[in-house]
C-alpha cells in the first residue's frame, strides 16, 4: 500500500515532492497551495488518512495514517508590508525566520508560543496556542486577518483577507485558528503586525504563588498595561519559588511610566531582567512546554488562577505551569495516564472551565480528543462542520477523543 | 401572509407585539441604507429569549423564513425582509443582565442599545469599547450579527474581540451556549463565527461581553492639513513609530462642512484639505510623552495647527462633529449613501485620488469620513432617491469606488456587513469555492437557509459543496 501511494505522489508531485518518515510512510511535500490541494484531492478518492505535520516540534508524528502531508516546502515569507502592517506567511515557515524578517522591517508579531523558534506557523496557528504576551496583544486569532485552507477533500478555501478590518462573508478563519487541523490543512496565512517594540522590559517577583496572583490582580486595577503577565510555577521557571514576570513593551515612554509604577503598587519586590537575558528568560519558558510528553491549557479568568492550579496540583501535579495571572489561561505540561487527564476534564467541567489538550501522544489524543465533550448542541455543529470542511473523514485529527472525555 | 400564522405567534407574544398593517410595516421597509426597501410580511416583537425560540420554533414547523431585526441602523440592508418572511424585532430584550465588574463581563439581551451599555458600566469604571457611530440607538445584538467597529476599534479590536460566550437560537429552534465566560471556548471558536454571521446562523438571544478598564488618561487632539496626502503619511508616520492611537479618524473638507454648517458644528476648520482626529489613552505619562511625539509627527507632515482638547468638554465636542458627520450631511439632500470599504493604509491616498475622480465623473456630492489607522473608508453619497436618474448614478459609482478599493488588495466592508446591497460585489472577493464553502457553513446552521434569506452569499457565484452524511452523532 505505502509504495503505491509513495508511486501516485511521486507522479503528483515530482520526485522532489516526496519523501518517506521515519517508519517508512510515504510523505508529500507540496510546495505551492495548488499541490497541497492536489494532494488532498488525491487522498479523498483514494480513501487515504492524512497526518498533518509542520516542522515536527509540537505535536508527535504518531497519528496513524496512509500518507503524511508536511508544509515544511511550504516556507516562504511571501511579503511583508510594512507601511500597512500586514504578513503573509506560508504554514511551514517558521515562527523564528518570520521574526527575523519582520524585525528586518521594524515590525512585529506579537505572539511568542510555547515550544521551541522553529515552530511552524500553520502549527501556532491551528492550535491557537498563544503564549504570554496574550495578556496585551490578544489571542492568536486576534493576530489573523485570513488564511488559505486545503479541506480534507482538496478545495481551496479563501478564508478572511489581507487588510486589517474586514467583515466580508462569514468568519471562516476564526474556525481555522485553534481548529487542530480538523477543518482543513493550513497553506498560508496573514497576520497583522505591530511596530517593533522602542522599549521592552521584564520585571521579576518571588515567592508564594498566592501572593503573586493577588500582586498581579493588583496591578492590572492600577491601570498597568504589561504585555505579559505571567506566572511560572518553580519547575518552569528552574527557581526555588513561583515567579511572576510582567514584561512591559511598548514605547519608550509608556514603559518607562509603567515601569515607575509598577514599584509603587503593593508589597512585590521586583527585580528587573538585564536586558540582554530578556529574550533567554522567555525563550526558556516557552521551551518549558516540551518539558513533558502532555500539554493542556484550561480556560480560566484572572481571580480563577489559584482554584485552577490547585485543581491541576490535586489531580495531576504542580508540574510545569504557566499562568496568566492578571486576565487567565493557564498551560500545563507533564505526564499522566489518560484516566487522571480524563478526571481533571471532568472536575474542570464541573467547574465551568474548558480543557483543551493542545499536544500529547496519539493514544491520548485519540481517547480524549482537544477537546473532549462539548457542550449540548455544539458538538452536532462540530460534526457536521468537520463533514463539511472533511467530508471522507482524511485528516487524521481527534477533535473529540474515542471515549468522547 | 396567513391569517394561521398571525394567530400562532399572537399567542406566543400577545396581540399587540404584532404588526402586520401594511402603514405599520412601512417602518420596517427599510434600515439606514437608503437604496433598498423591502415590507416584511408580518413585525413580531417578542419580549423574551423564551418567546425568541417560540417564534422561531413556530417558524421552524411551518417552514417560514424569518429575519432579525435590532434597532434597524444597519447600513447594507441586512435587516430587510421580504414579503414571504416574519421580521422579529428585538429591542424588547433590553435587559443588562449582569454586570460582573472584577471579571469585566456584563450578560445582555440583544436589545441593548450600545451606549446603554457602556453607561451601565462606566460607574465601576468600566466600559464596552466597540462604539459604532450610531451607537447612541443600535443594539449589541445588531453588533454581533455585523461585526460591528467604531473609531475606538483601532486600538481595541472589534466587535468579535470583545464577546465572550453566546447563547443562541439556531433557525430549528434548538438553544446552544457557544463559547465560555473566560473566552477560551469548549472546542472550536464557533463564537468567531457566529459573530458577523448577519443574522443568518441564527438569533444571539444572551451577549456576554468583556469590558475594558476606562483608561486614566486620554488626550484627543485635532491637526488640519491642506492634502489628504499629507494627512494620510503622517498617519502612517503615527503608527509606524510603534504608537497605537486609540482612535485615529479623517475627515475631508466636505465632510468638514456638513458639520461645521449643523448643530453638530465642532470647530473644525472648513479651509482645510483634511482634518485628522487623533485620540491617545493609557497612563497619564505615556499619554503625555506620546502625545508629544504625535504633534511633532503631525506638524512634520505639514498640519497647520495642532489643536489639544483641553477638557472633557472640549473633547465631546470634538467627537461629536466626527460621530455625527452622517447625521450633519442629511442637511445636504435627504438622502445619504454611507459606503463602507477596506484598503491597505498605504493605498489611502491614492484611493482618496480615485474617489475624487468618480465624483467628478458622476457629478455627484461625496464626503468622506473614515477610520484612517485601519485603512477604513467611509465615502457618502448624498442625493435624493426620489430622482431615478441621480440614484442610478449614485449605485454606478458605489460601484466603481468598490471596484478601485478592491483593485488595491482591500475589502468591500469593515464593519457595515455585506447585507443585501453588497451581494454581488463577494465574488470581486472571493472565489466560487470560498463563496460555497460559506454558503455550506450557513447550512450547517441552517440547512432550510430559512434565517436571513438572500443575504451576504450570492447563492449564483457558488460551487457546490456536497458533505458527504457521515456517520457521526
Amino acid at each position: 500500500m505505502s509504495d503505491a501511494i509513495f508511486a501516485r505522489l511521486r507522479a503528483l508531485l515530482g520526485t522532489s515532492g516526496v519523501d518517506r518518515d521515519v517508519h517508512g510512510v510515504a510523505r508529500a511535500c507540496p510546495d505551492t497551495s495548488d499541490a497541497l490541494s492536489l494532494v488532498c484531492r488525491l487522498a479523498h478518492e483514494e480513501g487515504w488518512k492524512i497526518r498533518v505535520e509542520g516542522r515536527g516540534t509540537w505535536l508527535p508524528p504518531d497519528a496513524p495514517a496512509d500518507l503524511v502531508v508536511t508544509t515544511r516546502a511550504l516556507e516562504q515569507i511571501v511579503s511583508v508590508s510594512p507601511a500597512d502592517l500586514v504578513a503573509t506567511v506560508q504554514a511551514g515557515a517558521s515562527l523564528e525566520a518570520l521574526r527575523r524578517r519582520l524585525a528586518d522591517y521594524g515590525m512585529w508579531l506579537a505572539v511568542d508560543p510555547p515550544g521551541r523558534p522553529e515552530r511552524s506557523i500553520g502549527s501556532v496557528v491551528a492550535t491557537a496556542t498563544a503564549g504570554p504576551l496574550r495578556h496585551g496583544f490578544g489571542p492568536v486569532r486576534d493576530h489573523v486577518l485570513g488564511c488559505t485552507v486545503a479541506t480534507g477533500d482538496g478545495r481551496l478555501v479563501n478564508a478572511g483577507g489581507r487588510v486589517v478590518k474586514n467583515v466580508a462573508g462569514y468568519d471562516l478563519t476564526k474556525l481555522q485558528v485553534g481548529g487542530f487541523g480538523g477543518f482543513g490543512i493550513i497553506a498560508d496565512v496573514h497576520f497583522r503586525l505591530r511596530a517593533l517594540p522602542r522599549a521592552d522590559v521584564t520585571l521579576l517577583a518571588r515567592g508564594a504563588r498566592d501572593g503573586l496572583t493577588s500582586a498581579a490582580r493588583e496591578l492590572v486595577s492600577a491601570h498597568l498595561l504589561p504585555g505579559a503577565l505571567e506566572l511560572l510555577s518553580p519547575a518552569l521557571a528552574a527557581e526555588s519559588e513561583w515567579v511572576l514576570a510582567a514584561r512591559f513593551v511598548g514605547t519608550d515612554a509608556a514603559v518607562q511610566a509603567d515601569v515607575r509604577r509598577l514599584g509603587s503598587v503593593g508589597e512585590q519586590n521586583w527585580s528587573p531582567l538585564p536586558t540582554d537575558r530578556t529574550a533567554a528568560f522567555w525563550s526558556v519558558a516557552a521551551r518549558g512546554s516540551l518539558g513533558g510528553p502532555i500539554t493542556l491549557r484550561l480556560g480560566v479568568l484572572g481571580d480563577g488562577v489559584d482554584e485552577a492550579i490547585d485543581l491541576l496540583s490535586h489531580d495531576l501535579d504542580e508540574g510545569l505551569v504557566s499562568a496568566g495571572a492578571g486576565l487567565g489561561m493557564i498551560r500545563w505540561t507533564g505526564d499522566a495516564p489518560v484516566d487522571q487527564l480524563r478526571s481533571l476534564r471532568r472536575a474542570a467541567a464541573a467547574r465551568e472551565i474548558p480543557m483543551t489538550l493542545e499536544r500529547a501522544p496519539w493514544p491520548v489524543r485519540r481517547a480524549l480528543g482537544h477537546f473532549g465533550a462539548y457542550r449540548e448542541g455544539v458538538g452536532q455543529i462540530v460534526g457536521r462542520l468537520r463533514d463539511t470542511f472533511d467530508p471522507g473523514q482524511c485528516l487524521s485529527v481527534a477533535l473529540e477523543g474515542a471515549d468522547n472525555g | 401572509m396567513n391569517s394561521f400564522l398571525l394567530d400562532a405567534l399572537a399567542r406566543i407574544v400577545g396581540r399587540q407585539w404584532i404588526r402586520h398593517r401594511p402603514a405599520e410595516l412601512a417602518t420596517y421597509a427599510m434600515d439606514g441604507l437608503p437604496t433598498r426597501e423591502s415590507v416584511p410580511g408580518i413585525v413580531v416583537m417578542p419580549g423574551n429569549p423564551h418567546e425568541v425560540r417560540e417564534v422561531v420554533r413556530l417558524l421552524h414547523l411551518i417552514q417560514v423564513p424569518f429575519v432579525a431585526r435590532g434597532a434597524g441602523t444597519g447600513l447594507s440592508g441586512g435587516a430587510l425582509a421580504e414579503g414571504d418572511a416574519v421580521l422579529i424585532t428585538l429591542t424588547r430584550l433590553n435587559r443588562i443582565l449582569r454586570v460582573d465588574p472584577v471579571q469585566r463581563r456584563a450578560v445582555v439581551q440583544p436589545g441593548v442599545v450600545n451606549a446603554r451599555l457602556s453607561e451601565a458600566v462606566a460607574p465601576f469604571g468600566l466600559q464596552y469599547v466597540p462604539d459604532p457611530s450610531s451607537q447612541a440607538a443600535c443594539t449589541v445584538g445588531g453588533n454581533v450579527a455585523e461585526n460591528a467597529g467604531g473609531p475606538h476599534c483601532l486600538k481595541y479590536g472589534v466587535t468579535t474581540n470583545h464577546i465572550a460566550s453566546l447563547e443562541v437560537v439556531l433557525p430549528d429552534g434548538s438553544i446552544t451556549r457557544l463559547g465560555s465566560d473566560q473566552g477560551e471556548p469548549w472546542g472550536p471558536d464557533l463564537v468567531g463565527l457566529f459573530v458577523g454571521s448577519e443574522g443568518m446562523f441564527g438569533i444571539a438571544t444572551e451577549i456576554t461581553v468583556r469590558l475594558e478598564q476606562i483608561p486614566e488618561s486620554v488626550r484627543t487632539m485635532l491637526a488640519d492639513f491642506t492634502t489628504v496626502r499629507a494627512a494620510s503619511e503622517a498617519v502612517s508616520s503615527i503608527i509606524a513609530a510603534g504608537i497605537v492611537p486609540a482612535a485615529l479618524e479623517m475627515m475631508d473638507r466636505a465632510c468638514v462642512a456638513a458639520v461645521e454648517a449643523s448643530v453638530y458644528a465642532a470647530g473644525y476648520p472648513t479651509d482645510a484639505a483634511a482634518v485628522l482626529l487623533v485620540e491617545l489613552d493609557g497612563q497619564i505619562d505615556a499619554v503625555a510623552a506620546e502625545a508629544q511625539t504625535v504633534q511633532d509627527i503631525l506638524r512634520e507632515h505639514g498640519a497647520r495647527e495642532v489643536r489639544s482638547a483641553a477638557s472633557p468638554g472640549d473633547r465631546a465636542r470634538l467627537w461629536q462633529g466626527r460621530k455625527k458627520a452622517f447625521g450633519a450631511m442629511g442637511r445636504i439632500a435627504p438622502d445619504l449613501a454611507v459606503q463602507d470599504a477596506v484598503v491597505p493604509r498605504s493605498a489611502l491616498p491614492q484611493i482618496m485620488d480615485q474617489i475624487e475622480e468618480i465624483r467628478r465623473q458622476y457629478d455627484l456630492t461625496i464626503s468622506n469620513v473614515f477610520h484612517a489607522g485601519d485603512g477604513n473608508l467611509h465615502p457618502n453619497i448624498s442625493f435624493d432617491r426620489r430622482n431615478p436618474i441621480v440614484a442610478a448614478r449614485v449605485q454606478a459609482a458605489c460601484r466603481e469606488i468598490m471596484a478601485v478599493c478592491v483593485a488595491a488588495g482591500g475589502s468591500i466592508t469593515g464593519e457595515h456587513g455585506v447585507g443585501s446591497d453588497k451581494l454581488d460585489y463577494m465574488p470581486w472577493i472571493f472565489n466560487a469555492e470560498t463563496l460555497g464553502a460559506m454558503r455550506a457553513v450557513r447550512r450547517v446552521f441552517d440547512p432550510a437557509e430559512r434565517a436571513n434569506p438572500g443575504k451576504v452569499v450570492p447563492v449564483h457565484a457558488c460551487r457546490e459543496w456536497h458533505a458527504v452524511k457521515s456517520a457521526r452523532k
